[in-house]
């Protein structure tokens, strides 16, 4: 981190001139031989790639109408160049989204369409080579899947799912990232990203209980695998332990306690956060999202609440029910849906966010709060990336701005914006996010973050903001680790439970 | 000549409508396997079809990227359809009421084209993000436009063509009948690289026309937890277990 500075905050707006080459390197470390396998890729780059690539491009095409689609559509218009924060951030041409795109629409046209089997040259068609792999692996790797690029885009494409499908052709010739994979392999072995054994986690949660028994007096508790509890938490698994995560959860528990629900967290499926995503692998998608009707299927629950988590509530509010039955709607004559669709109680939205459910409390008047205990902070709200373009929360379009929001202000006094044109559906990135929240990755992240921390600078001179709120675990480590690298107090970051658990008024104490 | 022109129109829209139908079959037949909206979307296909026509309209999405990119775009869009339509009097006789209604809008609309076309051509050559990510393609495409739209406005504006020929001629050809072209050299270069444009299309980057009614991103509707939505591929995996 010495080694890392901050770069300097320029004037808002910004158009970045290029300066290509600015992130040429050898991008994240790759997944060695084990981490590959047990993931079923092959262990190291496999001698026939490029036809094995090409191949799989052509699986994929067929597979995905988004990528069929996104291949073709785009005319080079430029809506997109200057909307990505890692292009923002770095500069590098090549992380432009269209750009991004290119890379591998380039060989998409070399092998796969007339115009470029026959005039490559005119049409920027280009053959597979080694060069280009390593290009693929870098760039896709400095993409975080946020889809900011796919607001902008008079044809929807969305440079996610296009690096979901470079990720993918990548891993399938030998060439997968290690961050993801291995975290995605913990999660098949030991139920959780962090590699947190059943045993390490019930002891965590029982200090918890401790610690917050001497905060608040009362007996807030934590449960692990109970069958027949009404709700099933899912949430990251950074929340058990990762500062400021934590006092997040301590904001769930203190909810359910207050509205008299019974809850519980599972070992089998201690973890909300979905690798596969990141990595475009459909199957892993699914085999790790079906870890959560497993639990909720073995302990009998009628509800699954998500914790605050980005990518986790994309997967869980956009692909659970696809995946793995966790929703409702299911066809009658669907008896791998209907066998979990007919435990659920439908009353409730499946699967609900957090946030949901706190403000369906707070709507009927059933949680009560001391606003003053937020008085020290001046918050703003940094809205994550998948919450905010991938997934929806209440019955209307735009309710995961509006409840989040709603939640801070019935717990808060002093809540203000940023600049809008980086909020909503137009927010950045964390610039962590898409399976980038690595060490070896620093460097970007540090630059990628670079547009929040402008806008937020801004927020702080004009209005003395000193609380980020942010829903994600992702953002909540990313900042919070390159936050100093700003000046900014690491603390500065925390999320929406976290000023629901200070405000709470419980009991009588 | 009046052959040559002949064949080359019968082969452009043959290439056209089955290059065209066969794509817009495969788009059609791609599963599409997870719900990706880019949200805030709607929630009902009335929704859907609400933001699909303010999309194809407007640009919505455009709009909010760059104004001078949407001006520019929009302008030449628009314009561009009102001259197709206009041009539906050489292929009707007689005129439909409709048609000879825009007429005159039409041919106004040649000059905005025009406007359109040359700012999103300076935009690609003096915007240095703009001009990294265009290929020769890119530029030649806007190009063949400009000579369309110009080679048209001259022969109206300077040295007149037969029209009333013209007509005949292409009326000819829906029935099969070969008649006479006038051999005027603005009229055949108009016309050649108005073929050459109707046959390139579904090759083409212009395939982004259909495309944007197939991106999931903009035609699905926000109804994941309500309803289970799974493909054919996707559900194979279920029964495998």
């Amino acid at each position: 981190m010495a080694d890392i500075t901050a770069p300097a905050y320029r004037t808002i707006p910004i158009i970045p001139a290029l300066k290509p080459g600015a992130m040429e390197g050898k991008g994240p470390f790759i997944a060695n031989e084990k981490m590959q396998e047990a993931l079923g890729f092959p262990g190291q780059l496999v001698d026939d790639w490029h036809d094995k690539a090409i191949a799989k491009m052509g699986d994929l095409l067929g597979k995905f109408r988004s990528l069929r689609v996104f291949m073709d559509a785009c005319v080079h218009c430029g809506a997109c160049s200057d909307k990505c924060h890692y292009f923002i951030g770095t500069q590098d041409p090549k992380n432009m989204p269209v750009a991004r795109q290119d890379l591998l629409r380039s060989v998409y046209r070399r092998y796969f369409t007339f115009a470029g089997k026959y005039f490559p040259k005119l049409v920027g068609a280009r053959d597979l080579t080694r060069e280009v792999l390593d290009e693929w692996y870098n760039y896709y790797h400095q993409c975080s899947e946020c889809r900011r690029c796919s607001v902008f885009c008079p044809y929807g494409i969305d440079t996610a799912e296009i690096t979901m499908a470079a990720r993918e052709i990548l891993a399938s010739v030998g060439m997968g990232q290690k961050y993801s994979n291995e975290i995605i392999a913990k999660v098949h072995k030991i139920g959780n990203n962090l590699g947190l054994p059943e045993p390490a986690l019930v002891d965590t949660l029982e200090g918890l209980e401790e610690d917050v028994k001497e905060d608040t007096g009362l007996d807030i508790k934590f449960p692990v695998d109970v069958k027949g509890a009404e709700v099933l938490l899912i949430t990251p698994s950074a929340d058990f332990f990762a500062e400021p995560h934590i006092d997040g959860l301590i904001g769930y528990a203190k909810v359910f306690h207050a509205s008299g629900t019974s809850w519980t967290l599972s070992s089998m499926a201690s973890e909300g956060a979905n690798f596969g995503m990141f990595i475009g692998n459909y199957e892993q998608l699914r085999k790790i999202a079906l870890r959560i009707r497993e639990a909720a299927l073995e302990l009998g629950v009628k509800r699954i609440v998500v914790g605050e988590c980005g990518h986790a509530w994309r997967v869980a509010y956009s692909f659970w029910n696809t995946l793995s039955g966790v929703g409702d709607g299911a066809d009658e004559t669907d008896r791998f849906a209907q066998m979990l669709q007919k435990q659920l109680d439908h009353r409730y939205r499946q699967p609900t966010h957090i946030c949901e459910f706190t403000w369906d409390l707070i709507r009927r008047d059933a949680l009560k709060f001391d606003k003053s205990k937020n008085d020290q902070f001046v918050i703003t709200m940094h809205d994550s990336c998948n919450v905010a373009r991938g997934s929806r929360m209440g019955d209307l379009p735009g309710g995961q701005f509006e409840i989040p929001r709603n939640i801070i202000k019935a717990v808060a006094n002093n809540f203000v914006e940023m600049d809008p044109n980086t909020t909503r559906e137009r927010t950045f990135c964390c610039g962590g996010g898409g399976g980038l929240l690595t060490d070896d990755l620093m460097e970007l992240r540090v630059k990628g973050a670079l547009p929040r921390m402008e806008v937020l600078n801004q927020a702080v001179q004009e209005h003395g903001v000193n609380y980020m709120a942010a829903i994600c675990a992702i953002c909540k480590t990313q900042f919070s680790k390159i936050m100093p690298v700003y000046g900014f107090d690491r603390k500065m970051v925390g999320g929406v439970h976290q000023l629901v658990s200070n405000a709470i008024i419980l009991g009588d104490k | 000549m009046s052959v040559i022109f002949a064949i080359l129109f019968y082969l452009a829209t043959l290439v056209l409508v089955v290059g065209l139908l066969s794509r817009i079959n495969l788009y059609a037949r791609t599963p599409a396997p997870l719900k990706i909206p880019t949200t805030p979307a709607p929630t009902t296909r009335t929704g859907v079809v609400f933001r699909l026509t303010r999309e194809v309209v407007f640009f919505e999405s455009l709009f909010k990227a760059n104004l001078w990119t949407w001006a520019m775009g929009w302008l030449f869009h628009a314009s561009m359809a009102l001259v197709v339509l206009r041009h539906l009097r050489y292929f009707t006789d007689p005129v439909w009421g409709w048609v000879a209604f825009i007429q005159p809008f039409g041919i106004y609309a040649g000059i905005t084209m025009l406007l359109g076309l040359c700012g999103l051509w300076v935009r690609r050559l003096f915007v240095e993000r703009i001009r990294y990510i265009s290929t020769p393609s890119d530029h030649l495409w806007l190009v063949l436009l400009i000579v369309i739209a110009a080679s048209g406005l001259l022969m109206q504006f300077a040295s007149h063509t037969d029209v009333i020929a013209v007509k005949s001629y292409f009326l000819g050809l829906l029935h099969f009948d070969i008649g006479t072209l006038p051999s005027d050299s603005l009229l055949l270069l108009h016309l050649f690289l108005v073929f050459a444009l109707l046959a390139l299309f579904p090759l083409s980057k212009l395939l982004h026309a259909p495309g944007v009614f197939f991106s999931p991103t903009r035609n699905q509707t926000d109804d994941c937890r309500e309803h289970r939505h799974l493909s054919a591929w996707a559900g194979k995996l279920e029964s495998e277990k």
